[in-house]
């Protein structure tokens, strides 16, 4: 699969339009990650937009969204860039293969400390 | 049957670059009726209606087809021209081969596949269309204006200059409008009441025009030239003839707790009250719902100090029926809710402000008496933020989709003044796109920036957070230096979208004026015809057509008079011929197209009728073509058909749809 | 698109009112907004000017679909021929489908002159759905079809 084809699936997953943005910055503005990430919310749309998939898979950023979707609440123009950024992770992760998730595991890994948000997050990407 | 000639457009390469003309022609040219076809660059221009002239009378033509733009832009064009070669203006239709064709689709064959169709329906349409004579209406000589703010008032002022009467209708108790709530003007930065209230006075004072303030528009009938009105003349309790505009029953009022709305509930007044102290008329209003003598009877101390005795709890709503030939829209705009934006804290802390409140807050006549000051404590802020686009070009979703268009600059002028007035004060703004297209506005714009020193961020704010310590955490980014922004501020200020005042949707209702999907009234034509509704006799002035800042306004206003003028400078209008008529042999005399007319155009008569040789009196529809509008609610109500319109009538559309269908 | 002549090409006949949708539907055309050339616009004073007769007769010529377009309600240019165009569409449709003319072939819809966007987006969904229905066969007089 070319990398064109890429930006293509990350259209379909997240279903998101990137040619609405604006070029605002509210998603960056909004991010409690900012600091931790190499490729900003913000230029997560235009890497999209450029087809760059290659750059954002082996970004770091990638992994350091917390999936929190301010920046899905905010966007004034329902671009959704962490629709974006949670497509591209799961295209990263099904190309891995093997690391599934089914809905009996779940009880185990249950967790106080653990958000459940990123129970939620983890049975989405990860299911089979 | 018709001797028919069809003549198709090129528009220059408007339709020919997408349709076959020469096709077109050929094809049509084969059609039962027609007896010319012709093809030609511009059929509008004076060569083009030349050819329809000469074909006319070579050919001896009885209808003509014109295959061109939407018969929106130019049937009235080729009417005119048909009437000049003799025929009658009604035997004219167009096939509208551009919007609806050409400039849609991509594919020749198919385009010209479809013009020759659409040109087919109109050739149909043509063969059973019969020649129709306008009637004449009469002009009433006088303008309606809804709304007194400076739209309001510019276009009153201008319409009363030229001779005709005026009345404003103006729903607070006294004209100004929004501009009577803005401390100063951008780009010349003049004190906005002071270039305001010469207008409000000249307007209060000008023979012409007739005040109604605390007043609303109730009920609209009628037609261009002939509308008639009720104006809802809401009870201010105080008898304006008596009342000196002295101020003492306010001063003694003794229920002040009322938001006051002049300065956008950031103080209160008292339940007697004048909104501002330039207000025109200066007389007061009693709020019903704050006054304590309305509440429980007993009070009356402003009934006690009034020593002109204008008092008068008593007072009822009064309607006042009018006669109008023009009415122009003014009613202008609100900020909108702030409710989907949360992350700004809007709610959360008294410190974020709209731009409207900063307004009052810098005007010497509003809450703070002109000090900058954080409402909460009171205390001068030394870190201002500024956020642009707040609610505008969003999502329709979550905002408005449309650009305010005054923001960028009153914001610049805010920034610019606060800078001036108190050099200590850091200013921040945080934008998306700076526009300032218009006479002097980049340069003012820049002059914040170079000469004031305003420090402004490309990028917008995500989340305003209230902090323990009364300051107000700013996170924003900075796009072009790829950093997040965290900033305490003492004072959050938002650039809020505007949008039409609410109670426009109900008036346009009434005038029947279209409106769009935000509330904004729609042109006639969005480029030739900007100051006026698609309703013939309905204008519009000022933001209810869409944002303005405060010279387009006027400019607008001054437009919109003139096109009232136009209109009011008529003795008699030709009415739209298109109306229904009754077959008085069909009409079986059910009152049922009596029912369903909107405008009370069917009366029923005992008339005498020749049925077949048999003369007997019955009982029919009239239709009154003076006040038929041609809607057609009635031809397809009416149970035995005996109702048509005409111009449009069954066997016409019947017509098109075959001809389409074939 | 080019045409291709095994390609099913419905006929469908728009009936638009003046006011609000004919000026929709220019506003499509001038700021280029395509939908398929198997539309075809009459323009009608106002949707309550469309008698159920058109439709039928429409049908009956083999057209696929018809919609009709008025506009908003609330926006009439005559206060209320929407509203009695709406009641009457109703029936008419809902005696349509039981003679064996799905829904899908018939459509009420507002699009004020303001909203060439939702014109164009209207009529490429309503014609998608045409296509999807295929040729309409159930009420077409044969004698009308040669």
């Amino acid at each position: 699969m070319s990398h064109r084809d890429y930006s293509g699936k990350i259209k379909e997953i997240s279903g998101v339009n990137p040619y609405k943005c604006m070029k605002c910055g509210k998603c960056s503005a909004t991010c409690p990650s900012f600091n931790e990430m190499d490729i900003k919310p913000h230029q997560f749309v235009s890497y999209v937009l450029n087809g760059d998939i290659e750059a954002l898979a082996e970004s770091k950023s990638l992994w350091k969204c917390l999936s929190c979707f301010a920046c899905v609440e905010r966007c004034p123009r329902d671009v959704k860039p962490g629709k974006l950024i949670d497509a591209a992770r799961q295209i990263v992760v099904r190309e891995r293969g093997g690391d599934y998730l089914s809905a009996d595991e779940i009880p185990e890994l249950l967790d106080e400390e653990l958000p459940q948000q990123l129970l939620v997050s983890a049975f989405r990407r990860y299911k089979r | 049957m018709q001797r028919i000639g069809v003549f198709v457009c090129h528009c220059g390469s408007n339709i020919a670059a997408t349709v076959d003309v020469k096709k077109v022609v050929e094809v049509v040219s084969k059609e039962p009726g027609v007896c010319h076809a012709e093809d030609y660059p511009y059929m509008c221009s004076e060569a083009g209606q030349m050819k329809i002239l000469e074909a006319v009378k070579e050919k001896n033509l009885s209808g003509v087809v014109v295959c061109s733009c939407s018969p929106r832009m130019h049937e009235a064009t080729f009417r005119k021209a048909a009437e000049r070669a003799g025929l009658n203006p009604y035997m004219v239709e167009i096939a509208n081969i551009r919007e609806h064709c050409s400039w849609i689709h991509k594919d020749m064959e198919e385009a010209t596949e479809k013009a020759v169709i659409l040109a087919r329906a109109a050739i149909a349409k043509v063969n059973l269309n019969t020649p129709l004579k306008a009637g004449e209406s009469r002009v009433t000589k006088r303008a309606l204006v809804i709304g007194g703010g400076i739209a309001g008032i510019q276009t009153a002022l201008d319409i009363a200059d030229a001779g005709y009467e005026v009345d404003i209708v103006e729903k607070t108790p006294s004209i100004g409008g929004r501009m009577s709530q803005l401390d100063k003007t951008f780009p010349t930065l003049d004190c906005s009441a002071c270039i305001l209230t010469p207008k409000m006075v000249e307007a209060a004072a000008h023979e012409k025009i007739n005040i109604y303030t605390y007043s609303e528009v109730d009920k609209v009938t009628g037609f261009v030239g002939d509308f008639t009105v009720d104006i809802r003349k809401k009870a201010r309790s105080v008898n304006s003839d008596k009342c000196t505009g002295c101020g003492v029953c306010q001063e003694k009022c003794p229920s002040k707790k009322s938001l006051n709305e002049f300065n956008r509930g950031l103080n209160t007044r008292s339940a007697i009250y004048t909104p501002f102290a330039q207000a025109i008329p200066n007389v007061p209003v009693i709020d019903r719902d704050a006054c304590i003598k309305f509440k429980t009877g007993k009070c009356g101390v402003c009934e006690k100090v009034c020593q002109a005795g204008a008092i008068d709890y008593n007072q009822q709503d009064e309607i006042i029926t009018e006669k109008y030939g023009a009415i122009v829209v003014a009613t202008g705009f609100d900020t909108i809710k702030l409710d989907n934006y949360d992350e700004y804290a809007y709610n959360q802390s008294k410190d974020v402000i709209t731009s409207l409140e900063l307004e009052r807050i810098m005007n010497a006549a509003g809450p703070t008496k002109g000090h900058l000051e954080r409402l909460s404590d009171g205390k001068a802020p030394k870190e201002m933020v500024f956020i642009q686009c707040v609610g505008s070009r969003c999502s329709d979703t979550r905002g408005k989709s449309y650009c305010s268009k005054i923001c960028c600059m009153y914001t610049a002028k805010h920034a610019m003044l606060i800078r001036d007035k108190y050099p200590d004060v850091n200013v921040t703004v945080f934008y998306i796109d700076v526009r300032t297209p218009g006479k002097n506005f980049d340069e003012f714009y820049r002059r914040a920036v170079e000469e004031y020193g305003v420090n402004y961020v490309k990028g917008q704010v995500g989340k305003v957070a209230p902090l323990p310590n009364g300051k107000l955490l700013v996170q924003g980014s900075d796009l072009l230096d790829n950093k997040q922004i965290l900033k305490e501020a003492d004072m959050v200020v938002l650039a809020t979208a505007i949008e039409p005042e609410a109670s426009v949707r109900k008036i346009a209702t009434m005038l029947t004026a279209s409106i769009d999907t935000n509330n904004f009234l729609t042109e006639a034509h969005p480029k030739l015809r900007p100051v006026e509704s698609p309703t013939a006799g309905v204008f519009l002035s000022g933001v209810c057509q869409g944002p303005k800042d405060i010279p387009e306004t006027v400019a607008q206003a001054g437009a919109a008079a003139v096109k009232a003028i136009g209109l009011l400078a008529k003795d008699k209008l030709t009415t739209n011929p298109c109306t229904a008529k009754p077959d008085e042999l069909l009409c079986n005399g059910c009152s049922q197209c009596a029912n369903v007319c909107p405008y009370g155009a069917i009366t029923y008569e005992n008339k005498e009728v020749n049925d077949h040789g048999i003369r007997e009196t019955r009982r029919v529809a009239q239709v009154n073509s003076a006040l038929c509008q041609g809607c057609g609610a009635c031809t397809v109500t009416c149970p035995s058909g005996a109702m048509d319109l005409q111009g449009f009538s069954n066997r016409q559309i019947i017509a098109e749809v075959d001809a389409i269908c074939r | 698109m080019p045409l291709n002549e095994n390609e099913f090409r419905p006929k469908i006949v728009a009936f638009c009112c003046n006011w609000c949708s004919y000026a929709g539907a220019d506003l499509a055309g001038s700021s280029r907004l395509s939908y398929p050339a198997d539309v075809k616009i009459i323009k009608v004073p106002c949707s309550c000017r469309v008698n159920p007769m058109f439709i039928l007769r429409a049908f009956e010529k083999g057209a696929d679909g018809v919609i009709l377009c008025g506009c908003h309600p609330g926006d009439c240019h005559y206060s209320t021929g929407n509203y009695y165009a709406r009641r009457r569409m109703t029936l008419l449709f809902s005696m349509l489908d039981y003679l064996g003319i799905e829904k899908g072939r018939t459509r009420v819809e507002w699009v004020s002159a303001a909203e060439g966007v939702k014109f164009s987006q209207t009529m490429n969904e309503f014609v998608e759905k045409i296509r999807s229905l295929g040729e309409n066969v159930r009420l077409g007089d044969l004698r009308c079809k040669n």
